[in-house]
């Protein structure tokens, strides 16, 4: 079992990981999501002592990794595929591994097969492609036999077969009775393979709870329903009408209505009640990855003022800044369900009772991306 | 966020290995050290580079000097070595800032302390396999070297043992503990272009300050550079006639096994204390 308390590390005036505190139990697949950059990778150092935290502690089995006894035993770890000499054989570099754990040599032949790379294992490693490379380091991983396994994006480059093989291995491990932590940034994969969730976001927890939890508490369903262009009044007044009955309405820049709250079928008796024609009316369901994406964004958000100041911290990596929604903006069914406070929708334009329209993209958008928010912003409304 | 895991039910049995377990020592480190260094080509390159200047050189001054007949009248036969050598040490500093700064820019560096958390043992272990491979590929070189220049030149005044033992055991000593000096720059840089840097620098820069210091004010400086820079200090080992002051007999050796110490301290020190 891992355990990290109020887990926290700096570099100068950033913090990569700012008081975490989570468990890893054995028994199942634990996700570890965020935004690149997010604190994933230091997070994984830091349980595995080659990081030194700047508050809070992280242990495994009880204790701090350097002190495990065998610890090479205990865990084994992929941090980056990459992290192998390239003029190395495969063999070769997992056998200088397997002789400093004190594990026999005849293991590395054992794990070379699991991972699939005998026929190469002679070659040296700097020809290898990044997915032979992801094996060689999920060879590396299992060569002690380890009770606890980090896998740092374990997926990155691989193909389809391979994703599915790396799927598969997790969650036997898993079943074995080990615990397993995978990181990755993509929520689809996550879905598939962890049983629990540990999301965060710039450094912070996010969210830490079962996929199942995860699923039921953030894809919201809702209905579109599309009234005729031509009869505005139509739309008010099926407005109106499905709000009276309970139902939790939101316009689209289309001119659609986004329905929460009512099942299709009620939604068309109120509409037929209503004598209000219908030319759209569609269930629909918000991903796991809009969900995640949010959520994501919302740990952009609030904190983003913070950024500002700091100047160097807002857009540590490329790609950190908002979720890439944007260029989605002109299809239908984009949207990722409403926050919360249903004013904060920029897209409201004049309808919304207090929707300045750019003003919160804007704030949220960092400083060193203006030339893509104001044009995003400017689509919807041509689009109207 | 409360309760997380609550349907997770019975904790599953913990894995434990069928592999039977034993604790990883000092012995281990060194096996693995030496499967490492032996399977990079790295290893034969500048190894292969430096027995083809030892011996390249050794025996070309050695054939120069027979063919010219010149007289070499108080010099001993043996310092036609200390050429070779001096070029061969740069294949050992180059190699030795390798040896761990090649982990550090690859990220090896990383999957080897997670495969053994004890930092002390991978950077002792390293520096007794490179000290260890230095010393015996140096000490048989110069061995055969001294050897063919005594067989080529037969001059009347042969060597002391005293001098084959200056001129082969402490010689090794001496590009065995460059080569570790090297090995802890390169663990304190941890970048290879930056450490060969300065090692080269180490070697040449008190000569090249030398050179320029014609003041008279600076007269005792340049004379201690001159006298305590590594070409000469290898050169007082063949030849203990010439300095009258500055090291003398095997001083050289210890005065490297003292900077060379101070090093790996700090190297030992910075590894046990920074993130890699």
């Amino acid at each position: 079992m891992i355990e990290a308390v109020g887990l926290t590390k700096r570099y100068g005036a950033k913090a990569a990981v700012y008081n975490l505190s989570f468990q890893v139990r054995p028994g199942a697949v634990t996700g570890f999501l965020g935004p690149n950059g997010a604190g994933k990778s230091t997070t994984m150092r830091m349980i595995l002592g080659l990081d030194t935290p700047t508050a809070g502690t992280v242990t495994i089995g009880g204790r701090p990794y350097r002190q495990t006894p065998n610890a090479p035993r205990q865990v084994g770890a992929l941090l980056d595929a990459k992290a192998v000499h390239g003029g190395r054989s495969a063999r070769n570099h997992l056998l200088s591994l397997a002789q400093l754990s004190g594990i026999p040599a005849r293991r590395v032949d054992e794990v070379l097969g699991v991972v699939g790379l005998q026929d190469v294992a002679r070659k040296r490693s700097k020809g290898f492609s990044l997915g032979m490379g992801q094996r060689l380091g999920i060879a590396a991983a299992l060569l002690g036999d380890p009770q606890v396994l980090l896998f740092d994006e374990p997926v990155n480059g691989l193909d389809p077969e391979g994703i599915l093989w790396v799927r598969n291995l997790m969650k036997q491990l898993a079943a074995e009775g080990r615990t397993v932590f995978v990181s990755s940034h993509l929520m689809s994969e996550m879905a598939l393979t962890a049983d629990h969730l540990i999301v965060i976001g710039r450094g912070q927890l996010l969210s830490d709870m079962s996929v199942k939890e995860f699923i039921s508490a953030n894809s919201a369903d809702f209905a579109r329903v599309r009234t005729p262009d031509t009869e505005p009044a139509l739309r008010e007044k099926l407005s109106s009408a499905l709000s009276g009955a309970g139902g939790q309405v939101v316009p689209e820049p289309d001119g659609a209505l986004r329905v929460m709250g009512l099942p299709l079928p009620q939604i068309s008796e109120l509409a037929h009640g209503a004598d209000v024609r219908l030319w759209e009316l569609s269930p629909h369901q918000a991903s796991l990855e809009e969900a995640y994406m949010r959520m994501t964004q919302g740990a952009v958000d609030y904190r983003s003022t913070a950024d500002q100041k700091a100047g160097l911290m807002q857009q540590p990596q490329p790609g950190f800044g908002p979720p890439p929604q944007i260029p989605e903006v002109p299809q239908q069914g984009w949207y990722a369900p409403p926050a919360p406070q249903p004013g904060a929708n920029p897209y409201l334009g004049g309808q919304g009772p207090a929707a300045p329209p750019a003003a919160p993209p804007a704030a949220a958008a960092p400083p060193a991306a203006p030339p893509a928010a104001p044009a995003d912003l400017t689509k919807p409304e041509d689009a109207r | 966020m409360t309760t997380p895991y609550q349907q997770q039910g019975t904790p599953a049995a913990t894995y434990s290995s069928p592999i039977p377990v034993r604790k990883a020592h000092l012995g281990d480190a060194l096996a693995s050290e030496w499967t490492k260094i032996r399977s990079v080509r790295s290893t034969m390159w500048t190894l292969g580079v430096m027995a083809v200047l030892m011996l390249g050189i050794g025996i070309l001054a050695a054939v120069t000097v027979s063919a010219a007949d010149a007289d070499l009248e108080g010099e001993p036969v043996l310092f036609l070595g200390f050429f070779g050598v001096l070029l061969g040490s740069l294949c050992v500093m180059t190699l030795g800032v390798l040896t761990i700064a090649s982990e550090y820019g690859t990220g090896m560096i990383r999957t080897t302390l997670t495969a053994c958390p004890s930092r002390s043992r991978v950077l002792t272990a390293k520096a007794i396999v490179y000290f260890l491979l230095v010393f015996t590929v140096t000490f048989v070189l110069t061995l055969v070297v001294a050897a063919l220049q005594v067989a080529i030149l037969d001059t009347g005044a042969a060597p002391t043992t005293e001098d084959w033992v200056r001129a082969t055991f402490a010689v090794s000593l001496y590009v065995a503990l460059l080569g570790l000096l090297s090995l802890a720059l390169g663990s304190l840089i941890r970048h290879s272009a930056g450490a060969i840097t300065v090692m080269i620098g180490l070697v040449l820069l008190p000569l090249v300050m030398a050179m320029f210091m014609y003041a008279e004010s600076l007269r005792t400086v340049q004379e201690s550079l001159l006298e305590y820079s590594i070409p000469s200090q290898l050169g007082v080992l063949y030849d203990n006639s010439v300095a009258e002051s500055g090291p003398q007999g095997w001083e050289p050796v210890w005065i490297m096994l003292g900077v060379t110490a101070v090093a790996l301290g700090g190297a030992y020190a910075a590894l046990n204390s920074r993130d890699v």
